[in-house]
């Protein structure tokens, strides 16, 4: 049965895909897809050299720094990083107090309910509340940043690529593609994955001044938010990586052991 | 069961002997995977994976338990309660990590383990029940591995969960009140959440449940071995315990080795940035791909494109992708060559690495958007996956003239076997 | 015996044997070592995580509370009582000999210097944990005039010691400061 069966069975989902075959290859040669500008303009991110690459790669505590202050002074007026607690700040090298101090002058203020009369009222941030949602009425819809660098391929990279990657719209792209023009309050930029952002150009030379004395140019913001949201995305990868070279230390040599012993076991076997 | 030379479980300690009297379990463990399992003494390093797939999912049932005392299956929270893993639970992020890499780890271990098995055909009688209860166990993995991934809630949760669910939608007349059935709702929420956490948390119980009926079976005939020659006597086997013990022992730290760099230095190598971003029920992912171990099977289900007569496309590549594991099950009786091993079937062999590659390239366009080339080729690859299951091995072992084998295990392994003079095999080498 | 031809010389002398029974021994050793290992992660994940541990200190704002009166309030998941002590409530607790107690404590051991109106202990009966009544407004105080836990009938004086009942220890007082006159932190 299996024997008279299984063959027609198979013969009938080839003939069946010979058709999807046929019908697909017809299709591609009467009509062959339109290249699309996302196609030919989209980039993929910039090579950039980061010191927690690798795996012996750690943060740089003072780039972390700098980062956060990009991310409260531009970033959080529009991007929440509600993953993120202030406690969890102690990570970048602030000392407990600097955090506390940090949590009460956090200008969005965290929301408190009174179950007695309904009320919602504020109340200043302390070190274990978790950052502030933040509320955005405008175009586009600002994501959650906390996970940002793991959402996107090559998260890191993207976000500085992303930052440091406006430009005015090649007159090429208008040329082969004369749809391609920017929506109303968009704006350029050939990281995107549309090639359209409704986000402006955040970033600008000395746009912040940096505590400890670094030059703010573009490219140096762009770099410490990467940093900064590599962190946020991923607090535990200085752990994560320490902990992986003692357990493959130890996993090495008790492998070696494993090898010699079953060597041992079959040498009276042959 | 098992070859009349296979030693007597001897409890030494007057308490095992009493337990022995009682409750003989030692004795079952000892005659299971200790000194009383003969076992053939030429196995190569394929039959590690059998030890190394249960191990694997001992791994997934702690990991897992452990997650599950942190978890919430609730819509609004389960995103963030797996965040709260990784971030605020003690080693959370590496019991997390370990858990999502050693899904895939299982499974990278089980295909060896299956492709151990066509090679070999070890499918064949009489091992068929072992086969047989080997794909009910995949089949239940597949089931598990799915349903896992919807529950950390990101979009690749949501939007899989609901193209998977879609697809018993293509069933005609039952399918849309069956999907809805499925997720309790219109699309997945709350309700689905729920009910994927309690079978994802049942379904590995069941499967270890249906790997004791596995190696029940494997026991009956006895493993089978490279060269696919049954054993005839004693210098054919050696006791499992030490000898395989050993050598499993040293497997298991290679493959640990792998796991664990994967594991602290690219835990997200396997899995896809979108399910970092919460579920969001109005804006689908620019391209949805399930979990790499998936994507052969996904290949096959996007790869029918027009409607086949009377059959829309979207039945027929939900018909072809889960014909492409139950054609599995037919597998003893399609192959009726009387040799089993690869290593002595010229033709099958040829046909045996066009699969691997074939499957290869059914992966690889898997996880490809639909566009082409990865629609054609796709196609092209699982019209041969089809072929070579149903049409090419029965034709091949009718026609193929297999190579000589050993008279026996001890043969193959030392070069000569006094019992092969006797039978005067002209081929003793 | 006819085997002792193919013995190796090295296992007649015992060192071959005795260098492969090593390797073993080292093998299962490892393997040991390491599944202990891995336990560990294992239980420290049921500790309290991160956050549990961050909510570890509550302020609480007294200016309220008359003298009579108490509230409770939430400290680490579980209720805290803070009482305004009448100058009669103090007196009796003071008057109370310290070595006839189960569980010997003055209440000026159990209150601030210069604060001694104010009791501050967790809400919790010493003997099975459960809240014991006498902080809500209307609630027994029991015989003592200090709190009555209804569980099993532990009954505390005015300075929250353990008078009568099967509770082995006076009420906790947790670690607390006045950050003002009006508001104290707890934790």
């Amino acid at each position: 049965m299996v024997r008279l069966f299984g063959p027609l069975v198979g013969l009938f989902f080839a003939v069946a895909l010979l058709w999807s075959f046929g019908n697909g290859a017809y299709l591609a040669i009467t009509e062959p897809t339109a290249p699309t500008a996302v196609h030919e303009f989209h980039k993929t991110p910039k090579e950039v050299e980061f010191s927690f690459n690798g795996p012996f790669g750690k943060f740089d505590r003072q780039q972390l720094q700098r980062g956060f202050q990009v991310y409260k002074e531009v970033c959080s007026n529009c991007h929440a990083l509600k993953q993120v607690a202030f406690r969890n700040l102690t990570d970048l090298g602030y000392s407990e107090a600097e955090v506390k101090a940090i949590a009460k002058q956090w200008a969005t203020k965290a929301k408190t309910f009174d179950p007695k009369t309904g009320d919602a009222g504020e109340r200043d941030n302390i070190a274990a509340d978790h950052i502030p949602a933040v509320y955005y009425a405008g175009t586009g819809n600002p994501p959650d940043l906390s996970l940002i660098t793991k959402a996107r391929h090559e998260g890191p990279e993207y976000i500085y690529s992303l930052l440091t990657g406006y430009q005015d719209q090649p007159a090429e792209v208008l040329k082969k593609f004369p749809d391609a023009k920017i929506p109303d309050g968009l704006h350029y930029n050939p990281y995107f994955a549309n090639l359209n952002i409704a986000m402006p150009a955040p970033l600008t030379d000395g746009g912040v001044t940096y505590a400890d004395g670094t030059k703010a140019t573009v490219d140096q913001q762009a770099k410490d938010i990467s940093a900064f949201l590599t962190w946020t995305a991923e607090p535990k990868l200085e752990k994560r990586k320490q902990t992986g070279w003692a357990v493959l230390g130890f996993l090495f040599a008790a492998t070696i052991l494993a090898y010699l012993a079953k060597k041992n076991v079959w040498a009276n076997a042959h | 069961m098992s070859f009349p030379w296979a030693k007597e479980y001897k409890p030494g300690h007057p308490l095992m002997q009493w337990l022995d009297e009682k409750l003989p379990l030692p004795r079952f463990v000892y005659n299971a995977v200790g000194a009383g399992y003969p076992v053939p003494r030429n196995l190569n390093y394929m039959w590690n994976f059998g030890v190394l797939a249960g191990f694997c999912l001992a791994l997934q049932i702690v990991t897992g338990v452990i997650l599950a005392m942190h978890y919430a299956a609730n819509g609004s929270v389960a995103f963030d309660s797996v965040e709260h893993i990784m971030r605020d639970v003690n080693w959370g992020w590496m019991l997390r990590y370990a858990h999502a890499n050693g899904a895939s780890a299982f499974f990278v271990v089980v295909y060896i383990h299956i492709f151990r098995g066509f090679f070999y055909s070890s499918y064949k009688a009489p091992r068929e029940m072992i086969w047989l209860l080997g794909v009910v166990i995949f089949l239940l993995m597949m089931a598990t591995a799915f349903m896992g991934y919807v529950l950390p809630w990101g979009q690749m949760s949501f939007w899989g969960a609901k193209v998977i669910t879609g697809l018993f939608g293509a069933i005609p007349v039952v399918g849309q009140p069956l999907q809805v059935w499925l997720l309790g709702g219109y699309a997945p929420d709350n309700a689905a959440l729920n009910r994927f956490f309690s079978l994802h948390f049942l379904l590995p119980f069941v499967i270890a449940g249906v790997i004791i009926l596995h190696i029940w079976a494997l026991h009956i005939p006895g493993s089978s071995n490279p060269t696919g020659v049954e054993v005839k006597q004693e210098s054919d086997t050696v006791p499992f315990h030490p000898y395989y013990t050993a050598k499993d022992g040293f497997g298991l730290g290679v493959f640990l080795i792998l796991y664990c760099a994967v594991l602290f230095f690219a835990p997200n190598m396997l899995g896809h940035p979108d399910n970092y971003i919460p579920a969001n029920p109005l804006s689908t992912p620019a391209h949805i791909v399930p979990e790499w171990y998936f994507w052969p099977f996904y290949a096959i289900l996007r790869a029918f494109t027009s409607d086949f007569f009377f059959i829309p496309a979207k039945l027929m590549g939900v018909l072809a992708m889960f014909s492409a594991i139950l054609v599995w099950f037919f597998l003893p009786w399609l192959d009726t060559s009387p040799v089993r091993s690869g290593h002595y079937r010229p033709l099958f062999r040829k046909a045996f690495y066009l699969l691997l590659v074939d499957v290869v390239v059914l992966g690889y366009c898997g996880g490809a958007p639909a566009a082409e080339p990865f629609v054609m080729i796709s196609q092209i690859a699982s019209m041969y996956y089809f072929l070579h299951f149903l049409v090419i091995l029965p034709i091949v072992s009718s026609i193929e003239k297999p190579a000589p084998l050993p008279y026996s295990i001890t043969e193959a392994v030392l070069g000569k076997d006094e019992g092969a003079v006797l039978h005067a095999n002209p081929t003793a080498a | 015996m006819a085997d002792e031809a193919s013995i190796d010389p090295a296992d007649v002398t015992g060192e071959g044997v005795r260098r492969r029974d090593f390797i073993n021994i080292a093998a299962v050793s490892f393997a040991g070592v390491g599944g202990l290992a891995v336990l560990y992660p294992l239980i420290s994940q049921m500790s309290p995580s991160a956050d549990v541990l961050a909510e570890s200190s509550t302020e609480i704002d007294i200016s309220a509370i008359q003298p009579g009166q108490a509230i409770k309030a939430v400290f680490r998941k579980q209720p805290v009582f803070v009482r305004n002590l009448t100058p009669v409530e103090i007196a009796e607790a003071e008057k109370v000999d310290t070595g006839s107690l189960r569980d010997p404590q003055t209440l000026d051991e159990r209150t601030k210097a210069g604060k001694k109106n104010w009791l501050i202990t967790m809400g919790v009966c010493t003997h099975l944990g459960c809240v014991p009544l006498g902080a809500g407004e209307g609630e027994v105080r029991g015989e003592f005039g200090g709190y009555f836990c209804p569980c099993h009938g532990s009954s505390y004086d005015t300075a929250a010691r353990i008078r009568k009942g099967p509770a082995p220890k006076n009420l906790e007082v947790p670690s607390y400061e006045f950050t003002s006159d009006t508001v104290v932190k707890i934790g």
